[in-house]
């Protein structure tokens, strides 16, 4: 099982953060989701860390995923 | 999926190749006009179909995306963005459409830093701030009205009057914090690292105009996933694949369902039943050879 630190950086709104967290729930993965709707300070974070203003963004160990995707999220998490 | 779902029930051996589940609908906030369901969530919608196809033994290969289709003595090749090869007597392209871009300078080294094609999803990351919506349909009047709520100001940049559902047009005109440019083009996002601004130009003056803006929303309008096919069979000039009302393209077993096809009318209902018929076709055609 990864032991990889995961945060997900996500919308209320969008489906796709909605993907990628079933995604992560659907494997057994923990991660740490912020709502950068509201959440100004993880807002600046993710832009700070990964220079993107898009959503869902997710980070794995530092290494960052934009949007839902399946391979990259795999290899990235080592599933 | 439809098409996976009625090709294997025909016991045909399936492959379901696949950048992702859900396409266009997962980005659709509400469904009214999928039978069945009175209201539903396009996300639902799709989780719903993705479990239907995973009660079948469809074997799957979903993050990879189809980028080259060739002909093979008795049958098809197809390549994935992975490099895998796969070969099969009969394929069926349901790839549907996908966001279409301007096509101007700054527009790829801005996507994700300002400029995005998925409003449902990035809009509330400009609550307080300026944005433009590019474009004057429907999907570009819905990212309007989300947007007048949330946003300091909205610019709202259109090469045509606006061509939306009148509802939603009434709705644009009575917002205090809303520009409307009609008969404007946009030729250039602006920004170092992070969207600053865009400039627009009036196609009736030629008059340029910068526009200081932090979002830029892009809802022009849709292009068919058909890379694939071009070359190998007959598209459109809008660059869809022509199928006849049997899916069937000019190759035999090779056929194409959807929005990616010339069928007038593209709508969830009308697609998913066109997967149906193409799997059916490509069954009659095996049974043939």
């Amino acid at each position: 099982m990864s032991a990889k630190e995961v945060k997900v950086y996500s919308t209320p709104t969008c489906p796709w953060c909605k993907k990628v967290k079933k995604f992560l729930d659907d494997n057994g993965i923990k991660y740490q989701d912020f709502n950068v709707a509201e959440d100004r300070a993880a807002r600046e974070e993710m832009m700070s860390k990964s220079h993107q203003l898009a959503v869902p963004t997710t980070f794995i160990d530092g290494e960052v995923v934009v949007g839902f995707n399946e391979t990259q999220l795999k290899e990235k998490l080592g599933l | 999926m439809t098409a996976a779902v009625y090709a294997v029930r025909k016991r045909i051996n399936t492959l379901l190749l696949s950048k992702d589940f859900g396409g266009q609908v997962i980005t659709t906030a509400g469904i009214e006009n999928y039978m069945g369901y009175q209201y539903i969530e396009g996300f639902e919608l799709m989780q719903k179909f993705e479990e239907q196809v995973k009660q079948f033994p469809i074997e799957q290969r979903i993050g990879q995306g189809v980028v080259a289709l060739s002909r093979l003595d008795a049958g098809f090749e197809v390549r994935t963005d992975n490099g895998e090869r796969y070969q099969a007597k009969a394929v069926i392209i349901a790839t549907g459409k996908r966001p279409r871009q301007l096509n101007v300078p700054g527009e790829d080294r801005l996507r994700a830093r300002g400029v995005t094609y998925c409003a449902v999803c990035d809009g509330p990351l400009f609550a307080g701030m300026k944005v433009a919506v590019i474009g004057g349909g429907n999907s570009a009047l819905e990212a309007m009205g989300d947007m007048v709520n949330i946003a300091e100001h909205v610019y709202m940049v259109s090469l045509t009057p606006l061509t939306g559902d009148q509802i939603l047009i009434d709705k644009a005109k009575n917002a205090s914090n809303l520009t409307i440019f009609l008969e404007h083009e946009v030729i250039e996002v602006e920004g170092s690292s992070q969207v600053e601004g865009i400039t627009i130009r009036d196609l009736k003056t030629s008059q340029e105009k910068k526009l200081e803006v932090a979002g830029v929303f892009i809802e022009i309008g849709l292009i068919p996933n058909s890379e694939l096919a071009k070359g190998v069979t007959k598209l459109n000039k809008y660059g869809e694949i022509e199928v006849n009302c049997a899916c069937e393209t000019e190759i035999p077993g090779l056929f194409a369902a959807g929005d990616v096809t010339n069928i007038p009318e593209k709508q969830i209902v009308v697609a998913a039943g066109e997967g149906a018929k193409a799997a059916l076709q490509a069954h009659r055609y095996l049974q043939r050879l």
